[in-house]
């Protein structure tokens, strides 16, 4: 069995409400059966209009929307068979867990006998076994979560759709939650398509990561491809922590370009330059800079300790360098680095390959 | 020395109950000071008149005040013979007092609503009685009129004896005391009461129905539509409101007389012949079109409040999950607005049963309404025992349906706003 790459398919999708403004901008996007994609990016950036365009509640101004094949524009919401987990849950107050879950079942007449053991499985596995008879409003949220979700898998749908199901939670019932909703995944290998601005969320739980800003997506990959290599600066700068340099290209040779900033000039791995005298952000991770290098390294410099704050595990300390004052390094903690002292001057390097020069925005 | 040791007591050992209800004192009288006056108010104007409503419906006293002495001696008297010489010795008593206060005539008028013929025999009474001789008043008083012979009349008096009478409450059910003091019906071309409680009920119905089947579908487009437009739209549901009652009652009659622009309407578009033109006022339709147009703001505002608080993510949910949109309103958004509904129609029907102006005006003969009844009976006949027993059996009826309503909705499920 061959799996569909091309399950979900968003084929030159635009979206405008008022005639005026395009929310969504010629996307294209498509999704493999099985996969956890995540739509990622700031509110206002068009990841849920998408994910509404696909269940069904706005349509594409222009542009299809393929499902297995099919074209679902002009197909109404109930018709999809699309699972939905809302933001605020939508759990019908007016009926029990059970009813709930049986709502679905019930509105495709299925056999009670056989409802009943859908209902009993879907509660199963977000282990809510015994809360069939509740009322929604006597579940705590991370409950109630709980049953959203097993409502939009009841009747297996292939596809399910999340629309930042975690807001509401706290932090810690947020993560374990993710797990929770990661494994249901794995388990019964159903299509998710998952929306959320939380980034360490979709790290976490997402197959492949479309984010999105202005109505395009920026970037779709999987989620360490866009750690470690984000295409441009806008991706570089939403996910994750990022320590930027701006200047100007003044060399390209044998994949490395020299950068020229305001003082000094630093070797950057050319993403997004093509020649010189371009424009240019240079991105680094801060953890690929590190204190004390080794002479291997390409990019070694001196700056002077401006901050320190404890974080247990590891310190992060600002740095001035290279005119940049908010150069941010995260040492781990460990006796070796105990000339960390605010005001020092210290020796810092890194390889070349992890410095982008990317877009200049 | 258990009961010693369970004794709480504050760090400066005062008894800590105490020491709370001290501490808490100067608020509670604090709250109580600031619904005083609204607790006063209600009192004066509320509770205070329907007691007194309440006293007179059932107040009898008049004969009870003008025969006092006939009814001490009555007491003896078994009521199924002619009473005693003492009776009538008693009667003749206070009835010279009547006559001396010019009140004799009263008393006839009185008894004769509980036993025709009284008012001819008490005149009769009056004109002879200054000519009796001391001793011997019952055969001088059976003398007078062969009625005066007559048991049932001495038991009518009897049976007025009591201070207080349901008599009102039976006339506003088309019954009364017949002679024998049996509760009886009224013939039946005389049950006018009887319709009129059932039309009044009929119209509270057909109201609160096409109150509640054109409110439906305004509050939810006014809870569904984007702010700029449901403004608009709140502003022509509360018109109606500013505008004064009667105001707009008047205008009914002018849209709806026979001449009157509706009738216009229909004849222009060819809906009815010009010599055929319905009557749509002085009758019931007047009533239900007028009435229904005043209270639906009643409908509009409990329902809208209701349906604001429902998330439309609710109804995607459940069209998402399968359901077509009959299915998702019927199963999922319309129980939720239950409340608002009950709210609504509760409202709707109780201000309905107990409408008064615009029936009177429209209405004619066959839309007026049992409380242009109880107007007639304050104004026109000044029967108040009457009106105020009328009044009393529609707070009961009112008080009834708030007590179904609660046993089939409960009142905590009530959203008002």
């Amino acid at each position: 069995m061959s799996v569909n790459k091309e399950f979900v398919k968003f084929d030159k999708v635009d979206k405008s409400y008022d005639g005026k403004v395009l929310v969504v901008k010629d996307l294209q996007l498509n999704i493999a059966e099985g996969e956890f994609v995540t739509m990622l990016g700031p509110s206002g950036s068009g990841k849920t209009t998408c994910l509404m365009m696909l269940a069904g509640f706005e349509t594409p101004t222009n542009g299809e929307i393929y499902l297995d094949g099919n074209a679902i524009s002009s197909i109404p919401p109930h018709k999809r068979g699309i699972g939905m987990v809302f933001q605020n849950y939508a759990l019908f107050p007016h009926m029990t867990v059970y009813e709930n879950l049986a709502f679905p079942l019930r509105v495709r007449k299925i056999p009670k006998d056989e409802a009943d053991k859908k209902i009993d499985k879907a509660l199963s596995m977000v282990s809510l076994q015994g809360f069939a008879s509740r009322m929604p409003g006597q579940l705590s949220g991370g409950q109630q979560q709980r049953v959203a979700v097993a409502r939009s898998l009841v009747f297996d749908p292939q596809l399910v759709l999340m629309d930042e199901p975690l807001g509401a939670l706290d932090k810690n019932l947020r993560e374990s939650m993710q797990y929770e909703i990661k494994h249901i995944h794995e388990s019964i290998g159903v299509t998710v398509v998952y929306v959320t601005h939380d980034q360490s969320e979709a790290l976490t739980m997402s197959n492949r990561i479309a984010v999105f800003n202005d109505g395009k997506v920026q970037q779709l990959s999987s989620p360490d491809e866009l750690y470690e290599k984000p295409v441009n600066s806008f991706v570089a700068e939403f996910i994750g922590e990022n320590n930027t340099f701006s200047g100007e290209v003044s060399d390209i040779s044998g994949g490395k370009c020299k950068v020229k900033l305001s003082n000094a000039e630093i070797l950057a791995n050319p993403i997004r330059v093509k020649g010189k005298g371009e424009k240019t952000i240079v991105s680094l991770r801060p953890e690929r800079a590190l204190i004390n290098p080794n002479d291997k390294m390409d990019n070694i410099h001196k700056g002077k300790i401006e901050e320190v704050i404890y974080h247990g595990d590891h310190t992060r300390v600002r740095i001035n360098l290279l005119g940049n004052s908010e150069f941010i390094l995260k040492v781990p903690n460990s006796s070796s680095n105990l000339d960390i002292k605010l005001g020092n001057e210290i020796k810092i390097g890194w390889n070349s390959e992890d410095a982008r020069a990317l877009d200049p925005k | 020395m258990s009961s010693e040791t369970q004794k709480i007591l504050t760090t400066d050992g005062i008894p800590l109950e105490i020491s709370l209800k001290k501490a808490e004192k100067k608020n509670k009288i604090k709250a109580f000071l600031l619904v005083a006056p609204l607790l006063l108010f209600i009192i004066i104007t509320y509770i205070f008149p329907i007691g007194e409503m309440f006293t007179r419906s059932i107040d009898d006293r008049m004969i009870t005040n003008m025969l006092p002495k006939t009814f001490k001696a009555m007491e003896t008297w078994d009521g199924k013979e002619l009473p005693p010489e003492e009776v009538f010795a008693s009667f003749l008593a206070d009835f010279k007092v009547l006559a001396e206060k010019k009140e004799h005539g009263k008393l006839g008028q009185r008894l004769n609503k509980e036993k025709n013929g009284f008012n001819t025999i008490l005149k009769k009474l009056w004109r002879k009685m200054n000519k009796f001789e001391d001793g011997n008043t019952k055969e001088q008083i059976m003398e007078i009129h062969k009625r005066f012979r007559d048991v049932k009349y001495w038991q009518a008096i009897k049976r007025t004896a009591p201070p207080y009478t349901m008599a009102k409450y039976l006339k506003g059910m088309d019954m009364y005391y017949d002679e024998d003091g049996n509760v009886t019906q009224v013939e039946k071309d005389r049950r006018i009461h009887r319709i009129l409680w059932l039309r009044t009920l009929e119209i509270a119905v057909v109201v609160t129905i096409l109150c509640f089947l054109m409110g439906y579908p305004i509050a939810h487009l006014l809870a569904v539509l984007p702010m700029k437009y449901s403004n608009l739209l709140m502003i022509c549901v509360l018109l109606p409101f500013w505008t004064s009652l009667l105001v707009r009652t008047a205008s009914w009659m002018i849209l709806l007389q026979q001449q009157g622009i509706v009738n216009d309407f229909f004849v222009m578009i060819g809906l009815v012949a010009d010599d055929n033109r319905p009557e749509m006022m002085y009758n019931k339709t007047g009533t239900y079109i007028a009435m229904t147009q005043i209270l639906l703001p009643f409908m509009v505002l409990p329902l809208y409040s209701v349906m604001k608080t429902i998330s439309p993510s609710l109804m995607r949910a459940g069209k998402s999950l399968g359901g077509t949109p009959f299915v998702a309103f019927w199963k999922v958004y319309f129980p939720l607005t239950i409340p608002g509904i009950g709210a609504g129609c509760l409202l709707v029907f109780i201000l309905a049963i107990g409408y008064y102006i615009t029936p009177a005006l429209v209405g004619g003969a066959s839309g007026t309404l049992i409380s242009n009844q109880i107007a007639y009976h304050m104004k026109e006949t000044l029967d108040w025992s009457f009106a105020s027993a009328m009044g009393l059996m529609l707070l009961t009826g009112v008080l009834a349906v708030y007590w179904v309503y609660n046993k089939l909705v409960g009142i905590d499920n009530i959203k008002l706003g």
